[in-house]
């Protein structure tokens, strides 16, 4: 039997959620135009004034907002309200050094949570169940949304964060966690821990809702089989909200968007242009109810597919599919944002030339990274333990810039691949897109 | 009173010592000694040759990275003793030895040993009268 977090809203008819749509646009619009000079700038600069935005069908006239856009204006630059009505705010990897810092009234907070309760729903979940939440806390969004999620559920959370596998897996057969929360690399690992230690029949996991990095139809079948559950994408991204953009339902085949909060686009990532449902393009999604940070056509870089079709759960909104890729050159490691850019600005602050290779591979269920960087005249001396010293240096750059550890490895120059004359920048030996 | 040493980045990688050593020999260039010190991913090969220049020259069109230092090449009695005294000296006087290595040459009833210590000068004062003598690069060359 299908349940439902809000069934009202969930399963609404296409009409009535099409005016939920233009009343809020109209309204955001309004409220940017008012309130964001950056993207009232943008807006006149097209020749727009909220008057020209009378219904969602004319949302394709609205100017974009890119990644770079929000690193121009850190931190304050898109705030559509007083400091003193946000609540918090979450943050995650900005293209170079600077993060991407979104904020939220408690309001901001409610609607998200609202989201990721659906998801929680969605995967089965009750107030009778125990939510095992192994996303990180903190900054980054996948816990903290997780969390509140459950909460307005009602399950019984266990804010567990990452790591600590053997924490993990105590807390998971002492206190009989049914819903499992984490990304599926982590899920995978897990499930390998707990085979390994025989406690597989000590288990009472039932789900899992796991998302914040790329995952197969092979990545899924695994883990439904070797943890003896059903597994859930879920997927989102910081300057939207978090977690819980869109959820997959008991059809786990693509994810619900949640229409009323967040309007989705596809578009061609060369042009621009508006592409219809079922073609592929890169998703851009609007916020229309968020008060504190409500980006609008933010370009989200996911290369997706949008689609209609009548989805046997009972829900009405719009399904996409799992990512197909990046249009940038975005990795996700680890269920963290990491930009070569980022990988440069180090090299380069450190003294090191511009000339890199990073290696991203999957060993035992976990990511790992990799960076070649050159030797240079003048990082070299005769001294082993300075030059040693000066790796370390820039291992713990590169974990200070990017949130995780990356191995580097100093080559010699002109030792990194070149493929027609040019570095190969990126080896991703993972695999993890279905083309 | 001192001696020029190469020192060599080489990646920790099978057949990289090997291709240096090519190098090297394709390019006559007559090794006299060679230590190679290893961290995790990364060696650092320190060699003692006959043309410095030439050698740096050859080495940096091959894209090696390397970097010279002046290091003390000194002569030990080959006798019991002998280069513990000369360690016994420069620790007495508080000189540092960062690391050591031996080489070969044709003269009998010595040893050579390259010393790299923090400094050269004073090492080279207290060393006197002790019977270790630092040879210089021109007599280096033609034993």
């Amino acid at each position: 039997m299908e349940r439902y977090y809000q069934p009202e809203i969930e399963c609404a008819s296409r009409e009535q959620i099409r005016k939920w749509q233009s009343e809020r646009l109209v309204k955001q619009v309004q409220n940017v135009w008012d309130n964001v000079p950056m993207y009232r700038k943008k807006m006149e600069e097209a020749g727009l004034e909220p008057g020209d935005i009378r219904s969602a069908d004319d949302l394709h006239k609205l100017p974009f907002v890119t990644k770079d856009d929000l690193r121009d204006v850190y931190p304050y630059g898109l705030l559509a309200r007083p400091l003193k009505d946000c609540v918090r705010i979450q943050s995650t990897s900005g293209t170079t050094g600077r993060r991407v810092v979104a904020f939220y009234t408690q309001h901001d907070i409610d609607l998200w949570e609202d989201c990721c309760a659906r998801a929680i729903v969605a995967a089965g979940g009750t107030e009778e169940d125990v939510c095992h939440v192994s996303y990180g806390y903190g900054l980054f969004t996948g816990g903290a949304g997780l969390n509140g999620g459950s909460h307005k559920v009602g399950c019984l959370t266990l804010p567990m964060s990452s790591g600590n596998t053997d924490r993990q897996i105590q807390f998971m057969t002492d206190l009989g966690s049914t819903i499992l929360c984490c990304t599926p690399s982590y899920a995978a690992y897990l499930a390998e821990s707990i085979n390994e230690r025989g406690v597989r029949d000590q288990i009472r996991l039932k789900a899992g809702i796991f998302g914040a990095e790329a995952w197969t139809e092979e990545m899924r079948h695994d883990i439904e089989e070797k943890l003896g559950i059903k597994a859930y994408d879920i997927y989102g991204l910081t300057e939207i909200s978090g977690p819980g953009v869109s959820f997959e339902c008991s059809a786990q085949s693509g994810m619900h968007v949640n229409e009323d909060h967040f309007i989705p686009e596809i578009i061609n990532p060369k042009t621009g242009e508006v592409l219809p449902y079922g073609e592929k393009g890169e998703l851009v999604f609007t916020c229309i109810t968020k008060e504190a940070f409500p980006l609008m056509r933010y370009r989200t870089r996911d290369i997706c597919i949008l689609t209609e079709e009548k989805c046997s759960c009972g829900r009405t909104h719009v399904k996409m599919c799992k990512p197909l890729g990046r249009s940038d050159d975005m990795l996700i490691v680890k269920g963290v944002n990491v930009f070569p850019s980022q990988i440069e600005t180090v090299l380069m602050n450190k003294g090191y030339a511009a000339n890199y290779q990073i290696i991203v591979d999957r060993v035992n269920n976990s990511d790992t990274i990799e960076v070649q960087v050159e030797m240079t005249p003048e990082m070299f001396s005769d001294s082993l333990s300075i030059v040693s010293a000066k790796e370390k240096e820039l291992v713990g750059a590169l974990k200070a810039m990017l949130g995780i550890y990356a191995k580097v490895k100093l080559v010699n120059p002109k030792s990194i691949t070149r493929s027609e004359g040019k570095a190969v920048r990126v080896i991703d030996k993972r695999n993890l897109y279905k083309q | 009173m001192t001696v020029k040493q190469i020192s060599v980045f080489l990646e920790n990688k099978p057949g990289r010592l090997a291709e240096l050593t090519e190098v090297l020999s394709r390019n006559n260039i007559d090794m006299r000694a060679l230590s190679l010190a290893e961290a995790a991913d990364f060696g650092i090969v320190r060699l003692i040759v006959d043309d410095v220049y030439g050698a740096s020259t050859v080495l940096k069109d091959a894209d090696y990275i390397i970097s010279i230092s002046r290091v003390l090449a000194l002569e030990i009695p080959d006798e019991p003793g002998a280069l513990g005294r000369a360690i016994t000296v420069l620790g007495e006087n508080d000189i540092n030895v960062e690391y050591m290595y031996a080489f070969t040459t044709r003269k009998k009833g010595v040893a050579f040993m390259i010393f790299r210590v923090e400094d050269n000068q004073r090492a080279i004062e207290v060393l006197k009268g002790s019977g270790i003598r630092p040879v210089c690069q021109e007599e280096l060359m033609s034993l």
